[in-house]
This record gives structure tokens, C-alpha cells and sequence, in this order.
């Protein structure tokens, strides 16, 4: 078996030098075409892990939280297997196990550090056999292609195994899903300074998971987020073991706070903006912990954390047409990814925490991956933005419907181009400098982020991801 | 007011009444409502909404134009249920003094007799003569685009224009024999993925199963249900510059490949 697998490996691993060749870091390729060869390869290949694996999913933040995760985990000296590019589906996972596998049933790393897709989580568990599973949250996302979130709710409590849940304490519809399992581990938000007047819009799981009331939230502190409890079973919000409190937000660039686990407490100053990336942390934190990590690894793991692939991502560009053209202006452009309502609703609530008005690149696609449907601008409140742009450059497949997003959430149409070509779009944005080094913000949903990295990194202005 | 006559005054003011909104709103139907609040905002026309949840309920001659978006099953559940305790009388009444009734996507379908899943059947209000199987087939899914029926009402010239959207059903829904489509499908599935007719239109009720949002994509269309609902001839509207307005609806309609 093992030399039929070592065979299998070698076939996987030319397919991955090919797509690589033909010039685009297709993750996924290499892994599919192991798992067409052997169907059991990822349960081989992840049983050679010694300290076992470790999955993450959720809505929003997978990638940024495996990414602090990692981080804590090499402070601790773990090595790891990981998916670091956000391909996180069966091919994703099976590429970053070929990646590491190792002639005579050897593997390059002890844990298996994944981030999983919402609806690949079942399956993946059941070949993975995780020590933990990281649940973070389920907001409203893509209908067109993951359905209602109730259903995968649902999907998720179906996982059954020896695993220990790490669930988030706040998000009603995933902490319901400790409900028979004594040994799940809670992390939440206690900071009331930082409850919300209301529920945003684009809110969901309101209603009890087990008996159908509607919640009473007692504080909100992100899309359903919060202190909640049900009027009429009687199910509240599970205490959190893992818990930042005295956050301090810090415009688009930090965040800080105070994480207390059972190990004691401790400051963490996090170089990736908003409340959204403080759930981040605490996800990785409360992971760390499940797996006997120290705190004090964890401090200075967190302390470390960089921005994942596009996300929060700063590159310095030109506003010339070609890079480095001679006396082209510099200037700072900042990655922030938008994809769906919850997490654009984050990114605009901390982008219009910095003074000023802004000049911003939003980059609306419906690739597959984006999902068909565009449906969810509506959902999200750009509202903020009214009042705040100095100049908005609306680019993507479906750019002039997110022109008309803004126009109808209060920014003058005068303020508004559209430029449907991306690579017109970036350079007409970066030339719109309005002389006080103010940076661009470009918010591209998941393919545009991928187009734009491509095109920066064309220009020699950002680094590829491996 | 609920003689059906309007003052000439209250022509100045559109009041809508969203129902179900914090329960029916999954493919961002505030869109639709931000749209009309918009529009009827830029002419000095006056918006008023209100809201009509669970349990409450409405004067049928306080409002000019109701919406229905839709929801979750099992919100979509509670709120049937509902609709046919507090709301379907009223409701009637006010689509028989001339209100406009939008149900898109799940609202649709519970404008009409009624919703079989399986074993279960959910009951609508039938303002709509249509009927919606949940079928064994995989739900309808995509950009569509299409063509609104002529001849709905005598002396509009709606003839030959066409709407864009998104829609994502798994019901399949059927017209009774005299019941009119909103429109024929230019690309899509439509009502049932075979009859090529989509949505449905009684009088001023309308329902369709077009989202993404609907308004938002058909700018022309909301100003058409203004007129409606204030009983003004459209051409009366004041016009507006709509330049990112018919890009979007352009963009919308290249998405359905029309």
C-alpha cells in the first residue's frame, strides 16, 4: 500500500508542477488529482500526523484565524501542515498533505492545521478524524451556493466524532451545537462599551435553535453576535471559558485587548484591524488552549499575526502604469476583502473609524466563487459610507450594480466612476491622490481580491502566495 | 379612507407597508424598499413605512403599496400561518381598493392557494390564482431575464420590456387557467423551469420570483409601481437622471446573457 501510495504521490505532485508552469498557483490541482488516484489518501496521509489534526470553519474569517492559529503554534514549536492559501476544500486539504508528505510513511509536520468549507466539514471530519474542530460562526453567505444557514447548522451537528469542539460562545446557531457535548471549549466577547444600539440588517439566526422563540440579545456585538438567551426554553449563551475584554479599537490598522484564559490573562496587541479580527484571535486562542498550548505561546503568537492572503493586506504602489516608472507618485494600498454582508459590514464599520474622507476601489465579481448571485450589497450597510468618500472607483464583472449600491446609500453620484476593467480601474484610483497620503482602500469581493493580488504582483508590488 | 378615493394631497405621499420584514428578507429585500424610499425621496414625493410583523395587524386603506420578500422554511412557516390569521382579510380588502401587493420569491408564493412540501402543504392568502409544488429536482438557480407580458392593462406601454434578476427556488409554481404571468422568460427558469412564463399578475398584485434585488436591477419598474400605487400615470413622475440606474439594469440584463 505504501509503495502504491508512494507512486500516486509522485503522479499528484507532477500534476502540481504543471498547473504551477502554466502560471497559475492552482493549490487544488494536485490534491484532486491524488484523491482521483486513491480516495483514501487523506485519511492515510493525515494518520501520519503525530499530533493529530486540527479543522476551523465558519462563515466568515477561516483563513485570518488558521493564520493566527499558526502562528501561535509555531511559538510553541509545533509544526505544522496547513493550508495557507484559503483552498480548503477536500483538493485544498489533499494538496498540503502531498506537499508534506515524505518517502517511507513520512510527513513534514506534527499537526494538521486546516481550515475547512462550511459544507466540506462533514465530510473532511470523518477522514481527518480531528482532535479539534474550531466552529467561529455562520452568517448569511452566498444562497446560491450554500442555501439557508439553518441547514448547515444542521450539517454541522451531524459531525460526531472524538473531537473536541471549540465553539463561539456569541454565535447562538454554532454554540447550540456544544448542547451534548460536556467537553466543548467557548470563547465570546465580554466588552459592553462595545454593544451595538441594534441588530444590523442583514442579521440571521434570531430565532431558537431548539424551540423556535425569538432571542432576547441583552448586548449585540457583531451582525447576531452577543449575550442572548431564549425567553421561552430558557437556552442563554453558554459561558466562555476563552474571553477579551477593554478592546480598543484602532481605525484600519490594530486592535488591542485583554485575553483571559484559565491560565491567567494577558495584553494583546493585534496588527489586523476591528472586532472581527478580536473574534479571530480569540478563535485561535481558544483552539491553542484545547490543544495544551501555553498562554504565554499564544500572547506571542497573536502578537506576530500577520494579515492572511488579502486580507487587511498593505502594498505600496505607483501610479504609474508600469511599476517603478520614473517621479510615478507612490502610494499605500490597503486589501480589505468583502464577501458577504456580515463581513463587509466589519470592514466598513472599522474603515470609517479613521478620520477623513476616503478614496476607495470596491470590486464587485460573481465568479462561482464570489457567488452568481449580487443580491447581498443590498444587505450590506454602505450606508457608512455616506458622507465619507472623497472618490470611489467601482470596478469587477458586475461593477455599475455596485455603483448603484452606493448611489442609493448616500454617496453623491459625482463621487462615483465606473471602471468595469480592473486594471484601468487600480490605476485611476491610485492616481486619485488627494495630496495628503491619504492610502486607497480596495474592497474586492474573493476572484477580484485573487485579480487584483495578480496584477500587483505582475507590477512587482506584492509578493505571490506559495 | 376606506372608500378607495385618495385626496389629491395624499397623492404627495407613498405609504408602504413592509410585512414580515425582520423575517422575510433573505435576498436583501430592503433593497427593494431603499429603491422606492429613493426615488420617491428625489421627486419631493413623501415616503412613509411601516412595518407589520407577527401577530399585528394593518388598516387595509392606511397603505398604498405592501411587500412581501422571503424568508427561511421555517420563517416562511410562521409567517403563512400568520398572514392567514391577522392579515389575509385585510389584505384582500386593500388589494380590492387598488393597492399595489409585491410578493417576490417566497412572497410569491404565499400570495397564491397554496405551498406543498411533501406531506405538508402551507397555505397562502390567493390573491394570486397559482399553486407551487416543492419539486424533486434541484432548485432553480441563476441570473434571469424577462420579458413582461403585453396587454396586462389597457393603455400601459409596458409592451416588450424587460426585467432582470436573480432567482433561486426549489418550489415549482403553476398558473391557474385565466391567470396572467408577470412576464415570459428570455433566459432563466421562471415559475417551473418548463412553461417559460414567470411570476404573476392580478390587477395591481404582483408577484415574481425575481430578486438580486428586483428593484434595484429595474429601476423603471419601481417608478412604474409608483405611478401605480399613487394612482398617477407614469409619465407624471418627474424624471431623474438615472445614468447608474440603466448601467445597472444593463449590467443585470448581460449577467443573464441578454
Amino acid at each position: 500500500m505504501g509503495g502504491a501510495l508512494g507512486v500516486k504521490l509522485a503522479i499528484a505532485r507532477g500534476v502540481g508542477v504543471l498547473s504551477r508552469l502554466g502560471g497559475r498557483g492552482a493549490t487544488s490541482a494536485p490534491g484532486k488529482v491524488l484523491i482521483g488516484l486513491d480516495s483514501h489518501a487523506i485519511e492515510t496521509l493525515a494518520g501520519r500526523l503525530p499530533r493529530g489534526s486540527a479543522l476551523i470553519s465558519a462563515t466568515n474569517g477561516k483563513t485570518t484565524t488558521a493564520a493566527m492559529a499558526a502562528a501561535i503554534f509555531e511559538q510553541a514549536g509545533i509544526t505544522l501542515v496547513h493550508n495557507d492559501a484559503g483552498a480548503n476544500m477536500a483538493g485544498g486539504v489533499a494538496s498540503a498533505l502531498l506537499g508534506a508528505a515524505r518517502a517511507r510513511k513520512g510527513i513534514a509536520g506534527e499537526l494538521g492545521l486546516f481550515e475547512v468549507d462550511e459544507l466540506w466539514l462533514d465530510l473532511l471530519a470523518t477522514q481527518l478524524h480531528p482532535r479539534a474542530i474550531l466552529l467561529a460562526n455562520l452568517f448569511r453567505d452566498q444562497l446560491d451556493r450554500y442555501g439557508e444557514l439553518e441547514a448547515i447548522g444542521e450539517r454541522w451537528a451531524q459531525v460526531r466524532g472524538r473531537e473536541r469542539l471549540v465553539l463561539n460562545a456569541d454565535d447562538p446557531l454554532v454554540a447550540d451545537l456544544g448542547r451534548e457535548r460536556s467537553s466543548a471549549l467557548y470563547y465570546g466577547v465580554e466588552d459592553d462599551s462595545l454593544a451595538l444600539p441594534g441588530m444590523a440588517h442583514a442579521a440571521d439566526a434570531k430565532h431558537c435553535r431548539r424551540c423556535g422563540a425569538p432571542y432576547v440579545f441583552d448586548a449585540i456585538y457583531l451582525g447576531h453576535l452577543g449575550r442572548y438567551h431564549c425567553p421561552r426554553c430558557g437556552q442563554r449563551r453558554p459561558a466562555p471559558a476563552i474571553t477579551a475584554t477593554q478592546i480598543r479599537l484602532e481605525g484600519v490598522r490594530a486592535v488591542r485587548f485583554t485575553l483571559h484564559t484559565a491560565d491567567g490573562e494577558g495584553e494583546v496587541a493585534l496588527a489586523l484591524p476591528g472586532l472581527y479580527n478580536v473574534y479571530n484571535a480569540l478563535a485561535a486562542a481558544a483552539l491553542a488552549n484545547a490543544l495544551g498550548v501555553s498562554l504565554q505561546h499564544t500572547l506571542a503568537g497573536l502578537q506576530r499575526a500577520e494579515a492572511a492572503f488579502g486580507r487587511a493586506e498593505s502594498v505600496t504602489v505607483s501610479a504609474g502604469e508600469a511599476s517603478g516608472e520614473e517621479g510615478a507618485p507612490r502610494r499605500e494600498l490597503r486589501i480589505l476583502l468583502v464577501k458577504n454582508p456580515s463581513g463587509a459590514n466589519e470592514v466598513l464599520r472599522t474603515l470609517v473609524l479613521e478620520p477623513g474622507k476616503h478614496d476607495l476601489l470596491g470590486v464587485l465579481n460573481d465568479n462561482i466563487a464570489d457567488g452568481r448571485d449580487v443580491s447581498w450589497i443590498w444587505d450590506a450597510d454602505f450606508e457608512l459610507l455616506a458622507g465619507r468618500i472623497r472618490r470611489v472607483t467601482c470596478s469587477g464583472t458586475r461593477a455599475p450594480e455596485l455603483a448603484m449600491r452606493l448611489k442609493y446609500a448616500g454617496v453623491e453620484p459625482e463621487q462615483i466612476r465606473v471602471q468595469a476593467d480592473l486594471r484601468r480601474a487600480l490605476w485611476q484610483a491610485v492616481g486619485d491622490r488627494n495630496g495628503s497620503h491619504a492610502p486607497l482602500y480596495a474592497l474586492p469581493t474573493y476572484t477580484a481580491m485573487l485579480s487584483l493580488r495578480e496584477l500587483l504582483v505582475k507590477r512587482g508590488e506584492a509578493h505571490a502566495w506559495s | 379612507m376606506g372608500d378607495g378615493v385618495r385626496s389629491p394631497d395624499a397623492k404627495s405621499t407613498l405609504r408602504v407597508c413592509a410585512l414580515y420584514p425582520d423575517l422575510m428578507n433573505i435576498y436583501a429585500d430592503r433593497g427593494n424598499l431603499l429603491v422606492l424610499e429613493r426615488r420617491c425621496a428625489w421627486r419631493g414625493i413623501g415616503f412613509e413605512l411601516s412595518s407589520c410583523g407577527l401577530g399585528e395587524h394593518f388598516d387595509a386603506g392606511a397603505h398604498d403599496l405592501f411587500y412581501l420578500g422571503g424568508g427561511q422554511d421555517r420563517d416562511q412557516r410562521l409567517c403563512a400561518e400568520d398572514l392567514i390569521e391577522t392579515k389575509s382579510a385585510a389584505l384582500h380588502a386593500a388589494a380590492a381598493r387598488g393597492a399595489v401587493v409585491l410578493g417576490v420569491c417566497g412572497g410569491f408564493q404565499l400570495l397564491g392557494h397554496n405551498y406543498a412540501l411533501g406531506n405538508e402543504q402551507i397555505e397562502g392568502v390567493g390573491l394570486l390564482d397559482v399553486a407551487t409544488v416543492r419539486g424533486h429536482g434541484p432548485r432553480l438557480i441563476g441570473n434571469i431575464a424577462i420579458e413582461l407580458s403585453p396587454g396586462a392593462s389597457a393603455g400601459e406601454e409596458r409592451e416588450g420590456r424587460v426585467l432582470a434578476g436573480f432567482e433561486n427556488h426549489g418550489g415549482r409554481t403553476t398558473l391557474g387557467e385565466r391567470q396572467e404571468p408577470l412576464g415570459r422568460v428570455l433566459r432563466g427558469h421562471g415559475n417551473d423551469g418548463c412553461s417559460g412564463y414567470e411570476g404573476a399578475r392580478r390587477g395591481n398584485t404582483i408577484g415574481t420570483y425575481l430578486h438580486g434585488p428586483l428593484l434595484p436591477k429595474n429601476a423603471w419598474f419601481a417608478d412604474w409601481l409608483v405611478a401605480l400605487a399613487l394612482g398617477v400615470p407614469e409619465g407624471e413622475l418627474e424624471p431623474l437622471d438615472d445614468g447608474i440606474e440603466r448601467e445597472a439594469h444593463l449590467s443585470a440584463l448581460r449577467a443573464a446573457r441578454v
